[in-house]
């Protein structure tokens, strides 16, 4: 589960993390004042007001702007609250901005990148530091490996404080800059293992020019106003994902979940216990499990096709959900020709049956009429395949458009020739 | 012969009173796998379905049947607790079918299991084999499949007489070797669940037998991996090929593939499932996702996973209709 910036960044600050003063607004009437208020709290005429979205390309995209006054805060305001966003990552539709975060501007030497995630190969939470932040760390990691710094959390006790120290140097801290760099790794540490996060990131965790107490930022947290002649660090902007696994046990953090970013087929099949993501074709996928999913997309492929979504029913789907994964594949108007593909194993092959003969009876059409209009391919084999076969074949007259298949490839060529 | 599970092995459940857990123990109890028990705190002293008594806590179950195995079936919540004291109840194999267990959770019980088995190493340095196996969690389990002696309820559910299944995967589509027109039998390992039933079904109908196969599951972190079972393939004496199926993300089948390239003499074919996923999204589970599709070169491709295994000289499947075959191929089957 993704959350906002703006709660990232109230997250870091109750775990210790030092970040500039700033405040959130869903209205244009708010942007001046806000501007005001934390400009004047930090002592600077320079604010930035970015569009609270999941989505990346924000400032490619306009929706990160820099401003120097009220009005410059209310036009940017106004320019995000009333155009919807658009960038490599929001598909051509774009997305609408409800909530805008007004934050402080700060004088920035140098620009760092610092994170907490899993590492599969270790299989260890793993620190990821580079002292060039700001950027894209893909791109570092891949052009220039040695510019990544990675110190791995212990299991049980954590971050310790000799690995941040350790980082801190090598990243180029000195003076006061390096306790307050370890306190920064130390509790980002402490937040990734209390809330189960899968990632949590400061990019651009930042240090303030030396001796700029005047035009520099005092942290929301810890409330200290003291001058710092070394600098101060501060974490500018976050990132968090947060492992849905362990979300039962963390309410404060499902409170922060907003359903307006994700695709509402998605959210909808989630609350049937489906995994579904949405895709370009027009053939509409129903299998069980994520390889088989992932295998008979790339079959579909393999003759020609393209597949609308991965769907996988899971391994405790109940007739209801099949039911639902229908509907669902069928709401998507570009879907052409159905596959359905099941090997049971914990799922069994009867109660997929009669989701399909339940959903054909129930699916209404545009016109009015009842059943599947599109062609459907299903191929069933595993646990209870008998039942299964016997419940489609009594059925057959409410399935006019069902194809057996006998395998996988034969299943993906009399899709693919189904739908032309 | 085969890996990890034979005849002999004594099973119990833990989650035996629950919906999946009852289910599945009387679908192993009928492949003939020799179920001894079941743990459900609180119902201690009673029986299940099949007759089979259950137990409160894991060391009961274990003094009083001598189970060395056990497979796992209670909620995600309590997944990496009922792990722990498995081992601390000195279970050898463990087998944890839950799904949606959190990650934060697998990382420390991967750590005590990773201890328990190096302490053990130190004492007896000879001692190859791991102390303690993990398999999964979210998998299907293991299996070593025995002769069908033609009783059971039906063909689709039959009776096995020294067959060992532990998990959730159907019986009935593995072949034992006196039973494989080939006469050659393949060790399996697989990181998708269903995926697996796909290739173990291709390979019984073109005539292949299977020693034993291994779902070890899509999750980040997890307990036994390809390497593991690979090296437990190579060395078995009554496994005559190798079938991996991998998935997009992580870097474990590029490792597989180097391993396979420095050690592994059998014939070996592989599959790799997701070549037309998009990066950046998720497929289903914690597993399958292709990263870094922004500025820099994605990893976990399965183009890349694909072109390190036929570098290792195996025989790769493109598409998934196809494992059974690819097998066959590498195995110089007619």
């Amino acid at each position: 589960m993704k959350i906002h910036e703006y709660q990232g960044r109230d997250l870091l600050a109750s775990f210790g993390v030092p970040v500039p003063a700033a405040a959130v607004i869903d209205n244009l009437e708010a942007a001046a004042t806000t501007y005001k208020q934390v400009t004047s709290e930090a002592g600077t005429n320079l604010a930035v007001v970015k569009a609270q979205v999941h989505a990346g390309g924000r400032g490619k995209a306009g929706f990160v702007k820099l401003v120097r006054s009220p009005q410059e805060a209310e036009d940017a305001a106004r320019f995000m609250l009333s155009n919807k966003m658009v960038s490599a990552q929001t598909g051509p539709e774009g997305l609408e901005v409800t909530k805008l975060l007004i934050a402080a501007g700060v004088d920035i030497a140098h620009e760092y990148y610092l994170a907490i995630t899993t590492d599969r190969a270790t299989r260890r939470h793993t620190l990821i530091a580079s002292a060039e932040g700001g950027v894209e760390i893909e791109k570092v990691a891949h052009e220039n490996p040695d510019a990544i710094i990675k110190a791995p959390l212990h299991p049980l006790l954590g971050l310790q404080p000799y690995q941040a120290r350790e980082v801190a140097f090598r990243l180029g801290f000195r003076g006061k800059q390096i306790s307050q760099a370890v306190n920064i790794m130390l509790n980002l540490s402490k937040l990734f293992l209390a809330k189960d996060c899968s990632i949590a990131e400061i990019n651009p965790l930042i240090v303030t020019p030396p001796s700029s107490s005047g035009t520099g930022v005092p942290p929301v947290t810890p409330t200290s106003t003291s001058p710092h002649p070394d600098g101060q660090v501060l974490a500018i902007d976050a990132k968090f994902n947060f492992d849905d696994n362990a979300l039962f046990r963390h309410k404060d953090i499902q409170a922060l979940f907003d359903p307006t970013e994700e695709n509402p087929a998605e959210l909808r099949a989630q609350k049937f216990g489906l995994s579904y993501i949405a895709l370009d074709g027009n053939i509409g996928c129903l299998v069980n499990g994520a390889g088989l999913a992932m295998a008979t997309m790339d079959t579909i492929k393999l003759h020609g096709g393209e597949p609308a979504n991965f769907l996988d029913v899971g391994g405790s789907a109940t007739e209801e959900a099949v039911t639902e994964a229908f509907k669902i594949i069928l709401a998507d108007h570009a879907v052409k020709g159905i596959m359905v593909n099941i090997f049971g194993g914990i799922m069994q092959c009867d109660i997929i049956a009669a989701g399909i003969i339940n959903a054909a009876r129930g699916y209404e059409n545009a016109d009015g009429s009842k059943g599947f209009k599109v062609p459907l391919v299903v191929r069933l084999e595993g646990t209870n395949v008998d039942a299964g076969r016997e419940l489609l074949k009594n059925a057959a007259s409410d399935l006019p458009t069902l194809q057996a298949a006998t395998d996988l490839g034969d299943a993906a060529e009399k899709v693919v020739a189904a739908v032309g | 012969m085969s890996i990890l599970v034979d005849a002999n092995t004594k099973v119990i459940c833990q989650g035996i009173t629950g919906s999946f857990g009852s289910q599945h123990t009387k679908g192993c109890h009928h492949y003939g796998t020799k179920m001894v028990g079941g743990v459900t705190p609180g119902k201690g002293g009673q029986k299940d379905d099949n007759d089979l008594p259950i137990f409160d806590t894991v060391r009961q179950a274990v003094e009083a049947t001598g189970a060395q195995a056990t497979m796992i079936f209670v909620p995600p919540a309590f997944a990496g607790d009922a792990i722990l004291e498995a081992m601390d109840a000195g279970v050898r194999l463990i087998c944890c079918i839950t799904e949606g267990v959190p990650v934060g959770d697998m990382v420390r019980v991967r750590a005590v299991l990773d201890e328990r088995n190096f302490a053990a190493r130190g004492a007896d340095s000879q001692h190859a084999r791991e102390l303690f196996t993990l398999i999964g969690p979210n998998c299907p389990g293991i299996i070593t499949p025995g002769p069908k002696t033609g009783e059971g309820d039906s063909a689709r559910d039959p009776y096995t007489s020294s067959g060992c299944k532990i998990g959730i995967m159907p019986g009935y589509i593995n072949t034992h070797i006196s039973e494989a027109k080939s006469g050659k039998s393949v060790g399996i390992v697989s990181r998708s669940g269903t995926l697996t039933y796909e290739a173990v079904w291709q390979t019984s109908q073109l005539g292949m037998a299977q020693s034993t196969c291994v779902g070890i599951g899509g999750d980040p972190v997890r307990g036994i991996g390809h390497i593991d079972c690979i090296r437990l393939f190579e060395d078995d004496p009554e496994t005559d090929a190798i079938l991996m199926i991998g998935e997009i993300g992580g870097s474990d089948e590029e490792e597989a593939a180097a391993y396979i390239k420095m050690h592994v003499k059998k014939p070996v074919a592989a599959f790799i499932a997701g070549r037309t996923a998009p990066p950046g999204k998720r497929m289903g589970h914690a597993g399958a996702i292709i990263s870094g599709g922004g500025g820099g070169k994605p990893t976990g491709t399965a183009d890349a996973k694909i072109e390190a295994l036929q570098d290792a000289g195996a025989e790769v499947a493109l598409s998934p209709a196809d494992m059974g075959k690819a097998m066959a191929r590498a195995l110089n089957l007619g």
